[in-house]
């Protein structure tokens, strides 16, 4: 019987060909692998929101209502209450952190142990482009964190917070290399990091690029400790708080604009690149 | 008819896991051809180079030297077309654990540019003929071993591929579960998709397989049907005969029976090919004056022809 089966199949077997695939399959498939994440995002989005928001919410809880309440206020620089200067830094931290966090902690999983990347990268598109939807919806997470923080951020200090926009454009292109520039490290991150060493990655990584990120003070008031102002300067999230700060809080002291957003591009580029590079490594052997 | 799977002298040399150590041949000028509709066979012990075959046909792993062609195109230079037109099935549960059942089929015909309606039609389709309807909210962390690997199964055949590549289909299942995935996969032929499928299960290639290449050390020792490799032991009965002493001398005085083609003592036993139905009780017969302990009689199997042409057991 099974003889027969094979004898059939065999012959009716139709003849081979490959179709080539435009920019619309390649497109298409790329929509299907944001599809995916989509889904994935929207049914645990209150678990999602609630990872963002605790940390910022409570720094700005304790440091901007609290600390005023009790008289143990920290003073910002001339312009701006300490709520004022760390709003844009608290904001770039959380957009930061979350892109990298949703990016690398899935990937670093999916590589080390469960191989669920494997039936992603038979999709028909080349192996750097799967990588490249995780940079973008890493990207996207990450500005939804700034968006859900920034309420936070504004409305719980006991002292008013002074935001103005005197450049929407720049406030466009500021957010856009923050978040995917976390996107990329998240990948980079991702796809080096065994799942058994996140817990390091944090401690040794995360933790020091937060504290040394501008994020409560502004970069020009470290002049007062030189090496340390020149020192930062290799952290991505300086970069970051002081792009925020030029676009939402510009009465403060802050980096121009060539200097944030030049060396914010470059990291960014440098990031991306490295990032692919090692997506494909790991995948191709 | 023209082969659709086309494997020339396709080598993977690695680097020594540590400085210094020599390089691995994986896959050693691997020379196959795959035609439309069959299901083919790569079988060989653990480490064989099976899975690095097929890593290099389905574009994950890219070959030192050499060259393969599915339907002509060449899989490293043209790896997004070649994948378009192939499925594929890990040694491991690959099953996305944040998705469903239902989800895990229908996001991977999303992956492959279906239309949302096609994608939903094709994963109620695909469910029933898999009999995973019932499962369809489920998720991955849910699943026996069987049901996973059918999941994957329909998840891999879900874009109509032309050729399905199957690494290990059933290893680790339960032997139920087992015959299961074996008749899904004699469905799939008898639709026509040519299937490459690796196993170190003899009775797998033997039962599924129409052709089955014998790999060892990363080179294909010998490729044909099973029953021509079989035959090919020029004996219809093997018998394992285990004495207290002198295995050696025992085999020798076996080679000069009539019917015995060959004689081969292993680990304390006699293996025996023989032909002819009086041949079994002249080696019982021989086999007292060594102390006889225990017979075996079955019939020849792909193991037997593995250990002819290797010396070894497949599941050493």
């Amino acid at each position: 019987m099974s003889d027969v089966i094979t004898r059939t199949a065999a012959e009716t077997a139709a003849p081979v060909t490959l179709p080539r695939i435009g920019l619309a399959g390649y497109l298409g498939s790329f929509r299907g692998l944001l599809i995916r994440d989509v889904r994935v995002l929207t049914r645990d989005f209150v678990g999602f929101v609630m990872q963002t928001v605790m940390q910022p919410l409570l720094f700005v809880f304790v440091f901007a209502y609290v600390f005023p309440k009790i008289n143990q206020a920290f003073s910002g620089p001339d312009g701006g209450s300490f709520a004022t200067v760390m709003t844009p830094g608290v904001v770039a931290t959380a957009a930061f952190f979350t892109g990298i966090s949703s990016v690398a902690m899935p990937l670093s999983v999916d590589f080390g142990a469960t191989r669920e990347i494997e039936d992603r990268v038979t999709a028909p598109l080349p192996v750097w482009a799967v990588g490249f939807e995780k940079v973008l919806f890493g990207a996207f997470q990450s500005l939804i964190a700034a968006l859900v923080v920034y309420p936070l951020v504004y409305f719980v200090p006991a002292t008013p917070v002074s935001v103005h926009v005197d450049n929407w454009a720049l406030l466009v292109a500021v957010t856009l290399v923050i978040c995917l520039t976390s996107g990329a490290l998240g990948l980079l991150l991702g796809s080096i990091v065994r799942p058994g060493q996140i817990g390091m990655m944090y401690g040794v990584l995360v933790v020091p690029l937060s504290f040394l990120g501008c994020v409560y003070y502004p970069w020009q008031s470290l002049q007062a400790v030189p090496w340390l102002q020149v020192g930062v300067l290799v952290n991505p999230l300086v970069y970051a708080s002081e792009g925020l700060r030029h676009a939402l809080t510009p009465q403060l002291p802050h980096m121009p604009a060539w200097a944030h957003l030049g060396a914010g591009v470059a990291i960014l580029a440098a990031l991306l690149f490295g990032g692919l590079r090692l997506f494909e490594r790991r995948v191709l052997s | 008819m023209t082969p659709v799977v086309t494997i020339e002298k396709a080598t993977k040399v690695y680097p020594g896991p540590r400085p210094r150590m020599p390089e691995v041949t994986a896959a050693d000028a691997i020379d196959l051809t795959v035609a439309p509709g069959e299901v083919f066979g790569l079988l060989g012990p653990n480490g064989a180079g099976k899975t690095t075959t097929m890593g290099m046909c389905t574009a994950r792993i890219r070959p030192t030297s050499g060259r393969i062609t599915i339907a002509g195109v060449d899989v490293a230079a043209e790896p997004v077309r070649v994948k378009r037109a192939i499925g594929v099935v890990n040694q491991f549960n690959t099953l996305d654990r944040s998705c469903s059942v239902y989800e895990n089929v229908y996001l991977h015909c999303r992956f492959f540019n279906m239309r949302a309606s096609d994608a939903r039609r094709r994963t109620g389709e695909l469910l029933a003929q898999f009999t995973l309807t019932e499962r369809a909210k489920a998720l991955p962390r849910a699943l026996s071993g069987g049901l996973a690997q059918r999941v994957q199964l329909a998840r891999a055949v879900a874009h109509r591929p032309a050729v399905l590549f199957l690494d290990e289909p059933t290893a680790g299942l339960d032997p139920q579960s087992r015959l299961a995935l074996w008749q899904l996969i004699r469905d799939l032929r008898a639709t026509g998709v040519t299937v490459l499928l690796t196993t170190h299960y003899m009775e797998e290639a033997d039962e599924l397989c129409d052709r089955v290449a014998i790999i060892d050390h990363g080179r294909v020792l010998v490729v044909d049907s099973p029953e021509a490799l079989k035959s090919g032991l020029h004996a219809d009965t093997i018998v394992a005969v285990a004495v207290e002493r002198d295995a050696e001398g025992l085999a020798t005085a076996m080679r000069a029976l009539p019917g015995v083609h060959s004689a081969e003592p292993v680990d304390g036993k006699v293996r025996v090919l023989a032909r002819g139905g009086d041949t079994v009780g002249r080696l019982v017969e021989t086999a007292m004056h060594h102390g006889l302990r225990d017979v075996s009689v079955t019939a020849p199997s792909l193991e037997n022809v593995f250990i002819q042409l290797t010396g070894r057991d497949l599941r050493e």
